[in-house]
């Protein structure tokens, strides 16, 4: 870098310096704020994650001493009922970020084209209308769920008139996979083995018949959100394009796979990333709802973490969980990003293009 | 390229030294490194004072309300009520920030926590009243022999039966349940398509008084005993009877709890404690019910208790006027304006009589209190209770003995 001084230093140096100080003095206000209520809080939670703070006055007060990596041993390695239980949480979540983000997306991708169509009528309507959970509160959602449904719900109602005995959702701790395969307990080669102190047949569970009711609030909440987003990519794609691939001849199926959604790659990436990040993040309908219950199939890091500091006066496990879920999120992001990144054309579609290059030479 | 770097250092630099301020800024603020919980020394000052609890609804909030204004008046110190949506947390965040409440509820499976960071303020022997107490009450506060806050009154748990259906099955006084056996029968007998004969939460904090009654528990003489031989033969004895379907865990008949259950008449007995009392006057005055004492187990009489007590923070600037308000909320008088409010039972042995006067017809929530064990109170005990509970709800089609072997492991590791 050294090498590459450029002219323009000397410039930045004089001429414009007052420009810098400037700069500066307008980005001040920001820069405290977030230094104060992000940087700052992050710091000493990071602090808190290594130390044996146990809630009472100043973490940083010199009776609060460093205990290394204690903390996220007791997490992640221990085998006690910390680890125990961070696994079920984290086992949880994952069944949840599995099914809820390719839902939600699916779903909100579908609605965005259905509405984006010039023909359709009353589509302001429809807008709102998808729109609408996005913007109720969570906490009205999660309460309105429980009562959908409770044993005795609407849902259950609507069930019976097809003969269906729905189940008591919110109270039942049966992983749906577990169901499918109708048995409560798996071959010896499952039960034996584990991660976190969960067995590897109860980390394939899936998702308990509590949580199954969660992922569907999540799906109907948060596609409209990301309907909207998906609906300002469309409207930013040219008609050109899809209107030459009409003149050659593609369907509306084959437009849809080979011509719109590769040109909405980026806001894909934009919806998958925050769909991500808030399906890692779920707390409040659990804080609202069922607070971790049946039989902890419901638990996710985040609950676990409020509750591990908050109710059980483990501070420092707390904190740890919390990182631990941010290198997790961090992890499944550069995952993403690395799956969806820009990818030279392949040889097998660049041959194809030459066939028919030839052909029409020939 | 350089000059960008630059930049970036000096952002770094103004970032860190800004954070760096706002350490050092917070760490003058707080007052963590002094105080203790040792008991000799109480503060004074003509400092208000605040309580903090956590409300069952409006008639608790307005009976402590009351005695706290008459005492503000005897006393000529100002004292103001919060009532908390989520009290751990509030304490939680008032004991990190060095200003906590004066005075709050503080439930047995919390002490040891609060305890153990120096948050609390042990005053148990300073009591004027101190052997007025329930011995076993005293018990549940006391942590490495030192008793800390005063117990504010308990709760027992008993089996309360809705009368309609004891006297539609053809039951009759004589036939209270007095032994298990006795219990499935009349339990068969209330065992109707619309309601389960017994229900109650699928929780330790109910179905451990099959425990208790079979001679065990959890914690025994500072030793974890969960999968005692008699613990196995209780969960055996409810599982049993969940699978033949005369008993069935509220959640089950689709109630949040016992209350409910006996309320919405979906079971005919249920096991819950006091506070039941009030849940029925305010949502199912219409249903009539009576209580009687649980049955005896192989192992005698049992039941569990609960209770709470007035924690004081170490960090209270007035602990001197606490204590004078303390002694004056567990004096009979105001217990039994509570229990009146409420309905939990007084802590102190001298309430006892006007109480039973009183409330001749719960009688049997306080002849508990004779033999009824409590939830260990040890660091960490909660988080061991809230995994069992876990298991419980799958008792029907678990294995006993298998589900307390998990909780005696889990619960070695707390009870040291």
């Amino acid at each position: 870098m050294s090498t590459q001084v450029s002219p323009r230093r000397v410039g930045a140096a004089g001429l414009r310096r007052g420009e810098a100080a400037a700069g500066w003095l307008f980005t001040a206000p920001v820069i405290v704020i977030l230094g104060v209520f992000l940087l700052v809080p992050v710091l000493m939670a990071l602090w808190v994650s290594v130390s044996d703070w146990a809630g009472r006055g100043s973490p940083l007060s010199g009776s609060v001493s460093f205990v290394g990596a204690d903390n996220y041993s007791a997490v992640l390695a221990d085998g006690g009922l910390a680890t125990k239980d961070f696994g079920t949480a984290l086992r949880n979540n994952a069944w949840y970020v599995l099914l809820v983000v390719p839902l939600q997306t699916a779903l909100a991708l579908f609605l965005a084209v259905l509405v984006n169509r010039a023909m359709l009528r009353g589509r302001g309507f429809f807008r709102t209308a998808y729109y609408f959970p996005s913007v109720t509160s969570s906490v009205a959602i999660t309460v309105l769920w429980m009562f959908l449904f409770s044993a005795s719900g609407a849902v259950n109602d609507v069930l019976s008139w097809f003969g269906l005995h729905g189940p008591n959702w919110f109270n039942d701790p049966r992983g749906i996979l577990h169901l499918i395969l109708g048995s409560e307990s798996g071959p010896s080669a499952l039960t034996q083995g584990g991660m976190l102190g969960i067995s590897w047949w109860d980390w394939l569970s899936g998702p308990s018949v509590a949580m199954s009711a969660y992922i569907l609030m999540a799906v109907f909440t948060t596609s409209g959100t990301f309907m909207l987003i998906f609906l300002a990519g469309l409207q930013n794609l040219g008609a050109d394009v899809d209107e030459a691939a009409m003149v050659d001849g593609a369907n509306g199926w084959q437009r849809f796979w080979r011509i719109t959604l590769p040109q909405l790659r980026p806001t894909l990436f934009t919806v998958l990333t925050l769909g991500l990040i808030g399906c890692w993040q779920v707390f409040d309908q659990i804080y609202t709802g069922t607070q971790g219950a049946p039989s902890k199939t419901t638990l996710t890091p985040a609950f676990l973490s409020y509750q591990t500091a908050f109710k059980n006066q483990e501070w420092g496990q707390g904190a740890a969980i919390a990182f631990i879920l941010f290198v997790i999120i961090v992890v499944f992001t550069l995952i993403q990003r690395w799956v969806l990144r820009d990818r030279p054309v392949s040889r097998r579609r660049i041959r194809a293009y030459q066939v028919t290059a030839k052909d029409g030479a020939a | 390229m350089t000059r960008h770097t630059t930049r970036a250092a000096y952002g770094t630099g103004a970032v860190l030294l800004t954070s760096a301020l706002a350490l050092t800024g917070c760490g003058s603020g707080f007052s963590g490194d002094e105080g203790g919980s040792s008991s000799d020394g109480l503060t004074s000052s003509d400092k208000p004072l605040t309580v903090l609890i956590g409300s069952s609804g409006d008639a608790e909030t307005a009976a402590v309300q009351s005695a706290l204004d008459a005492w503000s008046k005897e006393s000529g110190t100002e004292v103001s009520l919060q009532v908390a949506s989520d009290l751990s947390q509030e304490l939680s965040q008032g004991f990190a920030a060095g200003e906590p409440a004066d005075l709050f509820y503080l439930s047995t499976d919390q002490i040891a926590g609060f305890a153990s960071n120096g948050s609390l303020k042990a005053y148990g022997d300073e009591l004027t009243n101190k052997d007025d107490f329930y011995p076993s009450l005293v018990e549940n506060f006391t942590i490495d022999d030192t008793f800390y806050c005063a117990p504010k009154d308990f709760s027992t748990l008993a089996l309360v039966i809705n009368s309609t259906m004891w006297a539609d099955a053809g039951l009759t006084d004589a036939d209270l349940p007095k032994t298990w056996d006795d219990l499935a029968e009349v339990a068969k007998k209330l065992t109707t398509p619309e309601h389960v004969g017994l229900a109650f939460g699928a929780e330790y904090q109910r179905v451990g008084t099959f425990m208790a009654q079979a001679g065990g528990g959890l914690v025994k003489d500072g030793a974890a005993i969960a999968d005692d031989d008699a613990n196995v033969t209780a969960l055996e004895y409810v599982k049993s009877h969940l699978v033949d379907g005369t008993f069935a865990f509220a959640k089950d008949v689709g109630a949040g709890w016992g209350g409910e259950a006996l309320g919405k008449q979906s079971a005919a007995m249920v096991i819950e404690g006091n506070w039941i009392t009030g849940a029925m006057q305010n949502d199912f005055s219409d249903v009539e019910y009576t209580v009687a004492e649980l049955p005896e187990g192989p192992g005698g009489k049992g039941t569990l208790q609960f209770t709470n007590c007035w924690g004081m923070a170490a960090d209270s600037p007035n602990q001197q006027a606490a204590l004078d308000l303390v002694e004056y909320l567990t004096s009979a008088d105001s217990q039994l304006a509570f229990s009146k409010a409420f309905g939990p039972m007084p802590s102190i042995k001298s309430a006892a009589d006007e109480w039973t006067a009183d409330n001749e017809a719960l009688e049997p929530f306080l002849a508990g209190a004779d033999y009824a064990q409590f939830p260990p109170n040890q660091n960490g005990a909660s988080d061991v209770i809230a995994d069992f509970n876990a298991q419980l709800e799958s008792l029907k089609t678990a294995d006993p003995a298998q589900i307390l072997s998990s909780v005696q492991s889990n619960l070695e590791a707390v009870v040291k």
